[in-house]
């Protein structure tokens, strides 16, 4: 079939960008939207051209590297879908498709397609984690986790971190990718101990990059491809709240937010 | 040259604790004096650049993704093996070590794998106590299942999700190192040379890859955790990211080479569906357990499944192997869904596919209990095929999946140049000629956080490092050596793409060294390959310049070392005049098609060296020796 795409194309951050119009011959059905681009691209570089800049790695879904906006629905409009695994058979022949990048502020643009997203590693690094250096580890099986609760921690920790949530949010907040690592961690006997203290310091970093608040949309769970549930926006606030009426003088100092 | 493994004498049972015990100890407060470089963020890097990072190294980590949560590691699906026994089922140290070293056909390291089973147990521990969400049983303990061949249930998996979970584990303990200020992590980066001055591996020359500015960094140790190289295929399971690169360059600057042709074949793989393919997509060994597999008794069957009859359907894998069946290792699905197919009786449009059909295993358990167990692969594939698995077979087909080849490395995974170690699949690693399912992860993980951190350790405190910087001569004459290839390869603007040339060597090595090789295919190949690259260097275009971000450039790099590496690959292989594991030369088979090894000639490790360009490699062999696993001929049936 014969699609047009018409894709976000900007050099740099410091450079002005505009859409491009592409006609694309030779789509088959069964291909992926990835490999319509990269169909795209092989013709674009043989007119010494240079290729659409997009992000990928895994193509199965599951490494967080791809996505954009598709006739403005991030990773495009089917339920539970990275744009890796969006097949063209949801397309039909003649029709138009709009590319563009990930719209957040927190996300800087680096180049058409491809963005910045180190403000999720920075509130990972704000404490989505439990502290056990190697080698702390006690004997696996003494901590039992009830079969509910480990799905429910599993269910929340296939987050692939790719960004889709706060794009999709009218106000680019990155609440349930925060969530869903509270969530993950908080639910599991392991994260008890450091359960108040990575709450504060994971929302306080949240806080410090430029995303924006929560005000209960839900767009960002439509358009999640691994379908995290907006629970895990009621635990991060449940988390938070519980930690900053428990919260003692004596309280080991918080981690200060880096500048996002 | 001769190779020493510095494999510990004694009981093999006591090997590694001895080890320990002989090595020289860094003081704790001397520790923040060293830095150490730590290439790649998979669950080998993530996992060694977290531990050092504990111990109070200085790291600096790189990776190419945009975080080091990407890795190809993220991939993995269906579990990570472990020596615990929860199921009371005749597991030990000594069982899993055992099957490792026979499932690599003798062509696996003893000690090294006997460490591996070991460390395996604290693995497992280590990953329940970072949070990681392993499957349970009702009364909260870990639940276990048999996979990938294995007649014990010592796999451990999170949904099919095992690796996400296992390297978000090792990414979380890494990023709070990051913030404790042991590692500085730096992603969007790749390494492109390796700095050895004299005689050491003192640093690295990488490309930002987003402004293309190229930096060295120098440091007392460096670590190569970046993965394995089954993207020479262009077609596999990997990454599209996955390269050689790394590696390949350490190998120019003196690291040795070995069993480049030990290449996986993973025989549950969605088969090609165009030429537009990009790359193949696993569907997990574990569903083996359930689902069954045929084809038609009749060539070129064009009836659809449901109106084959049972009798008329041929469980190959159940008739030729009665004790494994359908969980025969992966070298031997491959092999006879080829040799199915070849004869004509492969399904699909292709013609290169067979069932795996599930009917049998929903009708005793249930749909739901089959949901339960395999839901997102069963999505995936539906998503992928617009097939419903559960109603009608799936259609599988081999791909190239793992790299058991890689850099030689001794029992300290140090390589052939004192101070450059090489952990997780970049390694010739411990899976001989072939990898059991479950034990990559297993490897990387024991690798990164129980062996690397006491033998780099011993490596610094054993040496005495000159002061060396940027301006050092080597680091600069690599840099140049990086900064001219770029310049080069963005000055030929000829009229081919990178990806043109990769496909066609990729369908090259495939044809020639894939799942059936021979000595004359091999000569061919050769010629083939040498004559490809001479056309890339004259007829690749890569647009763009050097300074920004360019995939197109950072591909042309990669694709130029997969054009060395493929013909060493077919180099090696010719010379193994042997089948074992995943190499299959049809001149050496038995008279019912398996696999004939010959331990008399060719029981030792092919390590390659690099004597410059168009000349021909250098062959050390190390022999290897078997004490408590005697060679046999596999037996499957
Ligand atoms: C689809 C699939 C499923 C699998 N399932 C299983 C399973 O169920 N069980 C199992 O045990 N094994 C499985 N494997 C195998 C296993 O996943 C891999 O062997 C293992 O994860 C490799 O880990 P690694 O840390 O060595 O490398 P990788 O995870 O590949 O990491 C490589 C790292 O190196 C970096 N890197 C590479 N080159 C450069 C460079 N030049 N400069 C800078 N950085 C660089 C990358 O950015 C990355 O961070 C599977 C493999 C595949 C393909
Ligand atoms: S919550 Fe969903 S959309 Fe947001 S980063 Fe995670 S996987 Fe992506
Ligand atoms: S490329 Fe990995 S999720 Fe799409």
């Amino acid at each position: 079939m014969k699609l047009t795409l018409k894709i976000w194309r900007q050099k740099n951050s410091s450079t002005p960008g505009a859409f491009v119009r592409y006609a694309v011959d030779n789509v088959d059905p069964e291909m992926s939207m990835l490999e319509c681009l990269d169909v795209l691209n092989e013709t674009i570089i043989e007119r010494g051209e240079e290729p659409v800049a997009f992000e990928h790695d895994c193509r199965e879904g599951i490494c967080g590297s791809c996505g954009f906006m598709i006739n403005g629905v991030a990773h495009g409009p089917e339920r539970a879908t990275t744009a890796c695994q969006l097949s063209m058979r949801h397309f039909h022949d003649g029709q138009e498709l709009t590319l563009e990048p990930w719209r957040a502020r927190a996300f800087p643009l680096l180049k058409d397609l491809v963005v910045d997203r180190s403000a999720l590693d920075h509130i990972i690094q704000a404490g989505g984690y439990i502290s056990v250096s190697t080698g702390q580890a006690p004997e696996g099986n003494t901590i039992p986790v009830g079969k509910e609760i480990a799905d429910r921690a599993m269910d929340a920790a296939a987050c692939i971190g790719c960004g889709a949530c706060v794009a999709a949010c009218p106000n680019a907040s990155a609440v349930l990718f925060t969530g869903a690592k509270i969530a993950h961690l908080g639910l599991l006997p392991q994260g008890q101990p450091e359960r108040d203290r990575r709450a504060l310091n994971m929302v306080a970093q949240m806080d410090a990059e430029a995303f924006g608040n929560c005000t209960s949309i839900g767009e960002c769970t439509a358009a999640c491809p691994k379908e995290i549930p907006l629970e895990v926006i009621a635990i991060l606030n449940r988390h938070s709240l519980q930690a900053n009426c428990k919260q003692r003088e004596d309280l080991l100092p918080l981690i200060p937010p880096v500048a996002g | 040259m001769t190779l020493d493994a510095r494999i510990p004498s004694g009981p093999i049972e006591q090997a590694w604790d001895k080890a320990r015990f002989d090595m020289k100890l860094v003081n704790p407060a001397n520790k923040r004096k060293h830095n150490v470089i730590v290439v790649g963020s998979g669950l080998a890097g993530a996992s060694a650049a977290a531990s050092l990072g504990e111990l109070g190294y200085r790291v600096q980590c790189f990776c190419f993704q945009d975080s080091p949560r990407r890795a190809h590691s993220i991939a993995a699906q269906g579990g990570i093996n472990a020596a615990k026994n929860y199921p009371n089922d005749g597991e030990s140290i000594f069982r899993l070590f055992y099957d490792t070293v026979k499932g690599g056909d003798f062509r696996a390291r003893e000690a090294n794998v006997y460490r591996l089973a070991q460390n395996s147990v604290r693995i497992i521990d280590q990953c329940v106590a970072q949070g990681v969400p392993f499957a349970r049983e009702y009364g909260g303990s870990l639940t276990n299942r048999s996979f990938g061949g294995a007649q014990v249930s010592r796999t451990f998996y999170a949904r099919g999700q095992t690796g996400q979970q296992l390297l978000l584990g090792a990414y979380q303990a890494l990023e709070r190192q990051v913030r404790a200020g042991t590692v500085t992590m730096t992603p969007r980066t790749e390494m492109l040379d390796l700095i050895v001055i004299d005689g050491r591996a003192r640093g690295i020359v990488t490309r930002n890859l987003v402004t293309g500015k190229l930096d060295v960094h120098i440091a007392d140790a460096v670590i190569l955790a970046t993965g394995g190289y089954g993207n020479v295929y262009y077609l596999s399971t990997n990454a599209k990211g996955s390269n050689t690169t790394a590696i390949w360059r350490a190998h120019k600057r003196g690291a040795l080479f070995a069993n480049p042709c030990f290449t996986q074949i993973h025989p549950t793989c969605i088969p090609v569906s165009g030429d537009y393919q990009s790359k193949l997509t696993l569907m997990s060994e574990s569903l083996r357990n359930d689902g069954r597999i045929w084809v038609p008794k009749k060539k070129d069957d064009q009836r659809s499944p449901d109106q084959i009859p049972e009798d008329e359907r041929d469980y190959y894998l159940e008739r030729r192997y009665p004790s494994f069946g359908n969980l025969v290792p992966r070298d031997v699905a491959s092999r006879n869904a080829k040799a199915v197919c070849d004869e004509g009786r492969g399904v699909g449009k292709s013609g290169l596919g067979v069932y795996l059909d599930f009917s049998e295993a929903i009708a005793r358990v249930g749909e739901k209990t089959i949901r339960e167990r395999y839901g997102n692969l069963f999505d995936m594939y539906q998503r992928i095929t617009d097939e419903d698995p559960y109603k009608v077979p799936m259609r599988i087909y081999p791909a190239i999946h793992y790299t058991m080849g890689g850099l030689w490395v001794d029992y300290h995974l140090q390589s052939t140049i004192p101070g450059l170690f090489v952990l997780g699949e970049a390694n010739f690693s411990d899976h001989g000629a072939n990898r059991l399912g479950a034990s990559a992860l297993m490897q990387g993980l024991s690798d990164g956080y129980f062996v690397i951190p006491n033998t780099v350790g011993h490596y610094l405190a054993t040496n005495s490092f000159a002061k060396a910087d940027a301006t050092h001569a080597e680091a600069q004459s690599a840099l140049a050596g990086v900064r001219q290839t770029t310049e080069k390869l963005l000055s030929i603007r000829g009229k081919r793409t990178v990806d043109s040339f990769h496909r066609e060597l990729g369908k090259i090595t495939w044809d020639y060294c894939g799942m059936a090789r021979t000595a004359q295919g091999l000569q061919t190949a050769i010629g083939k390959i040498r004559a490809l690259r001479e056309e890339y260097w004259q007829n690749v275009t890569v647009p763009g310049s050097g300074d920004d971000l360019n995939q197109s450039l950072e591909k042309a790099g990669r694709v130029a070392d997969f054009f060395e590496l493929a013909e060493l690959m077919c180099i090696d292989a010719r010379e193994r005049n042997e089948s074992c594991g995943g190499h299959f030369r049809e001149e050496y088979q038995t008279e019912d098609g398996e696999a004939k090894r010959d331990d008399a000639n060719y029981s030792y490790v092919a390590a390659w060296g690099y004597r410059g360009a168009g000349q021909a490699p250098e062959l050390t062999k190390e022999p290897l020796e078997f004490h408590h696993v005697h060679p046999s001929q596999r037996s499957y049936k």
